[in-house]
């Protein structure tokens, strides 16, 4: 017969020992013991970018991919663009976005989501652009947090071996900033 | 609303699995009122908000059997952040809809099922995730690009306007702002020592709160909330019925939902909803909302407010559990709700006017008792088991305005003195959805 997994007090132990052997019990204050045990959960997804792939596609090739509303009325105008306009409903037609903004908002992320971690610290920051009615989020490099300030100039930089995600574009300061 | 229970938010409960949390919570509720017997509820809403954290799908309908409820009606309620105020919601509309007479809102999160930094990319998920997710899509740094300009388009640009140099003028506003914020931090994790139900009551000071690991500039630890697991439970039914029950009902008067873009990137730069006790030249220069305020804040609030009768939320109501993910989120959505307007809510906290008057936070809070916001600790000190937060609110509510806090808290020190009437609020995404509910003692104290 098996022996019963180790028997720790503190979370932490638990834990570690779920590294080791993948099964622990956990005794609390009251002196309830509850068995602990890990497992794994992975999946590979198959995803489309469906209408939003002409943009991804546009950064392979340097180029960044607004939209603009074709309804004569309304033409407003999205530096993350969708196919429909949320203002009025009409259809939007791509256009290309200067490749020159300011910095709208900025923050470093000293943490983040595990599968950041590694890359920490990075900037994100919101690019508005001369002309454009709405934003777009990207990576800020070559900056550091106190070079940084709202409504500084920034322009765009491209992946030269694209991997067909929102990181095949981010932004530097720009020239004389 | 005629009881609730709450289970105390902890890191990880690893004695009780969601079933078994739900179920305490619920003993708890019932055993204040034994006319109140599992037949005569009617159905149930059950909240979680993912099933990332549970890699359990459809747990909801395990809730439903441990309790025992089948083969009453049910249904599972998520809305990111907001999924307990939106169970809340649920329940009371399908009392006053009448197709139940009686209904049990129950909602819990085991979020220490996967470690920290895992649990924020569960949560940073719920951004898009062509768009914002792989930028290193994680909610801290969400937050932090709302609250840079918050402070830029409130403090850089009121309190230092003077100054030339830009990068000189932001960096001394952050400074402002940080000090300000934190010292909501202070207060939410002052007034949790008071309350049992808290994963981290402490003392700080406003320099511990600064010195706190920097999260995502400026946004540092002590202003965070955490990962917690918990569950928490209210049940509420008509009005004829809850007489039967107990003598001190609490009213639900108003409710109300606003919603805003998934992405920060889309929201657009227009004019301000106003208050009833607002005028439109207030804000002739404020691009509205940008991604400085929460316009599904503002939404929610005026809906609430509306059907409740309120046209100054800052006389009308006597306290606020808000939510409080981020200290700055609390400050903005001071603002969002109407307690001041918008621009005045670093003042408003340097006014003490959300503070308790009778605790002292070590520093002076002049106007405080004016509308103390998180009385309980809010999340920043409670801990925030999505599915549950909204509903523990709920929860706090109630017996703020039954008068039974030192029954609950085992200490009156958090009692707000003939607490009226409060409000609830349940906040998702970067403000992609927010509930706002609006809780009215219902009998003569």
């Amino acid at each position: 017969m098996k022996e019963k997994p180790p028997t720790f007090e503190k979370f932490r132990d638990v834990q570690a020992e779920l590294e080791r052997s993948g099964a622990a019990i956990f005794r609390d204050k009251d002196g309830v013991e509850s068995l602990v045990i890990r497992y794994p959960y992975s999946i590979q997804y198959i995803h489309s970018y469906a209408e939003d792939s002409p943009f991804f596609l546009g950064l392979a090739e340097g180029k960044l991919k607004g939209s603009k509303c074709t309804a004569r009325r309304c033409g407003t105008t999205y530096a993350t663009p969708r196919s429909h306009c949320m203002a009025c409903g009409a259809p939007t037609a791509w256009i290309d976005l200067p490749l020159r903004g300011r910095l709208h908002s900025w923050t470093t992320c000293h943490f983040g989501s595990e599968a950041f971690l590694k890359e920490t610290p990075y900037n994100l920051a919101l690019v508005e652009f001369d002309g454009v009615d709405s934003l777009l989020l990207v990576r800020l490099k070559d900056a550091q947090e106190s070079d940084l300030y709202v409504g500084m100039p920034v322009e765009a930089r491209f992946d030269p071996n694209p991997r067909y995600s929102i990181t095949d574009v981010w932004f530097v300061p720009a020239a004389g900033a | 609303m005629v009881t609730g229970g709450v289970t105390k938010f902890a890191k990880a409960h690893p004695a009780m699995d969601f079933r078994l949390m739900v179920k305490r919570a619920y003993d708890y509720a019932l055993r204040g009122i034994p006319n109140l017997t599992k037949d005569r509820i009617d159905g149930t809403r059950i909240s979680y908000f993912s099933d990332h954290f549970s890699r359990q799908l459809k747990a909801a309908s395990m809730v439903q059997d441990y309790l025992g409820m089948n083969p009453k009606g049910s249904v599972r309620i998520e809305w990111g952040g907001a999924t307990g105020g939106e169970c809340f919601q649920a329940a009371y509309e399908a009392v006053a809809s009448g197709r139940m007479d009686v209904c049990l809102a129950a909602g819990y999160e085991t979020m220490s099922r996967v470690a920290t930094w895992k649990g924020n990319e569960f949560i940073a998920l719920a951004s898009d995730t062509n768009f914002d997710f792989p930028l290193g899509g994680f909610y801290t740094g969400y937050y932090a690009l709302m609250v840079v300009r918050h402070i830029y388009e409130y403090i850089r640009k009121r309190k230092f306007g003077h100054i030339t140099d830009e990068r000189e003028a932001q960096r001394r506003a952050i400074a402002e702002g940080s000090r300000i914020m934190s010292m909501v931090s202070v207060k939410n994790h002052l007034n949790a020592l008071n309350n049992p139900y808290a994963q981290y009551p402490k003392r700080l000071t406003v320099d511990d709160v600064l010195r706190s690991e920097m999260i995502s500039y400026p946004l540092t630890r002590e202003q965070i909330c955490t990962m917690s697991d918990g569950a928490a439970v209210a049940i509420l039914c008509d009005e004829r019925r809850a007489r039967e029950f107990t003598d001190r009902p609490v009213r639900i008067i108003g409710v109300g939902c606003g919603t805003d873009t998934m992405r920060l990137a889309d929201r657009p730069f227009g004019k301000v909803p106003l208050m009833p006790n607002e005028k439109e030249e207030d804000y002739q220069s404020l691009a509205y909302p940008g991604v400085h305020s929460f316009r599904a804040g503002r939404a929610a609030g005026l809906e609430a407010y509306r059907m409740a009768g309120i046209t100054n939320p800052n006389r009308e109501l006597d306290f606020i559990e808000l939510h409080d993910a981020y200290a700055s989120s609390e400050i903005q959505t001071y603002e969002d709700l109407g307690l001041c307007r918008y621009g005045e809510g670093y003042d408003f906290v340097e006014r003490g006017d959300p503070f308790l008057k009778t605790i002292d936070y070590g520093f002076p809070t002049p106007n405080a008792g004016a509308i103390p916001v998180n009385p309980s600790g809010g999340l920043i000190a409670c801990g925030h088991p999505v599915g549950a937060t909204g509903l523990m609110q709920g929860v706090f509510a109630f017996w703020q305005l039954q008068g039974t806090i030192q029954k609950h808290f085992g200490s009156k020190a958090l009692q707000i003195p003939n607490a009226r009437r409060g409000a609830i609020h349940s906040h998702a995404g970067t403000g992609s959805s927010v509930t706002v509910s609006i809780l009215e003692r219902g009998f003569r104290p």
